[in-house]
């Protein structure tokens, strides 16, 4: 009999304190962050999509070659003597036309062993992490500066001056043989 | 109201339509607020936001849901019993609504003065356990019939406790009309039943606990009636899926939905006229201080909805507090605990009312 009071007592008095919790918690704000509209502050060291600074490449190649997975791909022309490229914010000398740079970020485990080597820091994460895409092919970001056919341009003007250089070198060459020939 | 109506037509079928609209206003909206205000409530229980992007404050999402559900295809499995799946939902919400019929709205808005009220929305209501049965039945479901079997068990047993109490209150009232319950209880608080009835005297006080009591039992019974949480076992949506409409959807599933939040109105209606003082105001009439007499049945239908919406939301408080209960719980709660109490807080209240 004294249990059965009991637990009347417990039944009615547990409720209340449910209902009390409950009452309290009907007043706390929401801890939901509504996402799309809210964003959270991201920790100071993730790793998102990669961002490259291209008046400071010097496309050295570098990040391309301890990428992992080879994602990042870099093709460069040599400049021509009176061109002139500019330096990069720390005082480094361009030597290079950087003709192509492209990131697959399909293929990108965003690892951030790229952006160590580089010696001018133009590579680096940004907190940009929402670029899903429909097409794979829309994930490969092309961050080279030049268009198409300036790097023709530059690759041509290259190969014009090699071509030249090629044809002094073949003139010195046969040039002494001449001199050898007259002095004869 | 009736009265009003038959003059204005001279139709009594058309008088009896245009009053019978009234309930059934309320019913729906009912429905379309108390969904909203369940998915609010559970989310601020919970801090969580809750819908929020239909409309301002996700104010149109019930009304989404219900553009939603009249679009829906009326899929039906092979194997039902079609007649009884055709009109379970239908006399659900028939036994549901009709209980509404007796219920005073406010002293001009009442369906029927029937002196025998309280004994038809008791027996009116118990109409739902049969269109579940039926439902649960013709479903051809296991998971239906395991539903409909609880819900039987479930809403047979606790009608005892609710009729034990509302008997208690008929013996201390003389009366089972609802309308003369609430003018009992009229003009201020504390002649509320809870508190122990208009007529002032030390059966007054001595009644005002076994009255409380009577109220936490008949809340707890009727709230199992309905089959809420933490008495959801008949759809226990972990358990059974959901239960006796398993197999039921789009409208027919809204049948049972609206009959669900029809039920929940009018069981706080029956709790708050019984103990409440039902449509009667708890602090007196703007009107009778300000000399306007219209005003007053506004008054009144604003107090009855008020009170029938705040046992609502104690309801969806209740719900996200408590888990469910299982079955044998259910059982030894309503055999062994409530109807003992209800018949010892009979005899008392018997006694008391005979000082």
């Amino acid at each position: 009999m004294k249990e059965y009071f009991r637990n009347t007592w417990l039944g009615i008095y547990t409720v209340l304190v449910g209902m009390k919790i409950t009452f309290k918690h009907l007043f706390t704000p929401a801890v939901t962050i509504q996402y799309p509209e809210v964003k959270l502050k991201l920790p100071e060291r993730e790793r998102n999509r990669l961002y490259v600074n291209m008046d400071d490449c010097i496309g050295c190649d570098q990040c391309s070659r301890a990428c992992p997975v080879s994602c990042i791909e870099i093709e460069t022309v040599k400049s021509i003597p009176g061109e002139d490229l500019g330096v990069t914010s720390n005082g480094k000398k361009k030597a290079l036309w950087v003709t192509k740079f492209n990131i697959d970020f399909a293929k990108c485990c965003y690892c951030q062993l790229c952006v160590f080597p580089c010696p001018t820091e133009c590579i680096y994460m940004t907190d940009i992490f929402e670029f899903s895409e429909y097409d794979r092919n829309n994930l490969v970001y092309k961050f080279a500066t030049l268009s198409e056919e300036e790097a023709q341009e530059k690759k041509l003007n290259f190969e014009k001056f090699t071509a030249e250089k090629e044809a002094q070198k073949a003139a010195a060459a046969a040039k002494p043989k001449d001199d050898q020939k007259t002095a004869s | 109201m009736y009265q009003y109506f038959y003059d204005l037509t001279g139709n009594t079928i058309l008088a009896t339509l245009i009053v019978a609209v009234f309930p059934l206003v309320n019913v729906l909206i009912v429905a379309l607020i108390g969904v909203y205000l369940e998915r609010k409530v559970s989310a601020w229980i919970q801090d969580r936001v809750g819908p929020n992007r239909t409309g301002p404050f996700g104010l149109f999402q019930t009304v989404a849901d219900f553009v939603k559900m009249l679009q829906k295809e009326d899929a039906t499995a092979k194997d039902i019993d079609s007649k009884l799946y055709n009109i379970a939902p239908v006399l659900v919400f028939t036994g549901s609504f009709a209980a509404y019929a007796a219920i005073p709205f406010s002293s001009k808005l009442i369906g029927s003065e029937a002196e025998v009220g309280l004994f038809y929305v008791i027996a009116i209501s118990s109409l739902v356990v049969g269109g579940i049965l039926m439902a649960g039945w013709s479903s051809n479901n296991k998971y239906s019939l395991l539903g409909a079997m609880r819900s039987a068990a479930q809403i047979i047993s606790y009608e005892i406790p609710t009729a034990i109490i509302v008997l208690s209150i008929v013996m201390l009232t003389g009366t089972l009309s609802l309308d003369k319950i609430s003018n009992m209880q009229t003009a201020y608080f504390w002649n509320w039943n809870i508190f122990g009835g208009a007529e002032f005297g030390i059966t007054k006080f001595l009644l005002i606990p076994f009255m409380i009591v009577g109220f936490i039992i008949i809340f707890i019974s009727t709230l199992a009636e309905v089959n809420r949480t933490p008495f959801d076992i008949p759809e226990a949506e972990s358990e059974l899926v959901a239960g006796y409409f398993t197999e039921y959807c789009g409208m027919k599933w809204a049948m049972f939905m609206l009959s669900e939040y029809g039920n929940m109105f009018a069981v706080s209606a029956i709790v708050s006229i019984l103990f409440f003082g039902g449509y009667h105001s708890p602090i007196g009439y703007l009107g009778n201080t300000l000399g306007i007499e219209w005003l007053i049945p506004f008054e009144q239908a604003f107090w009855f909805l008020a009170k029938g919406w705040f046992f609502i939301l104690v309801q969806m408080w209740l719900r996200w507090t408590l888990p469910r209960l299982r079955v044998d719980q259910l059982m030894s709660l309503c055999w062994k605990y409530l109807i003992p109490y209800a018949f010892v807080n009979l005899i008392i209240i018997g006694v008391i009312s005979l000082l």
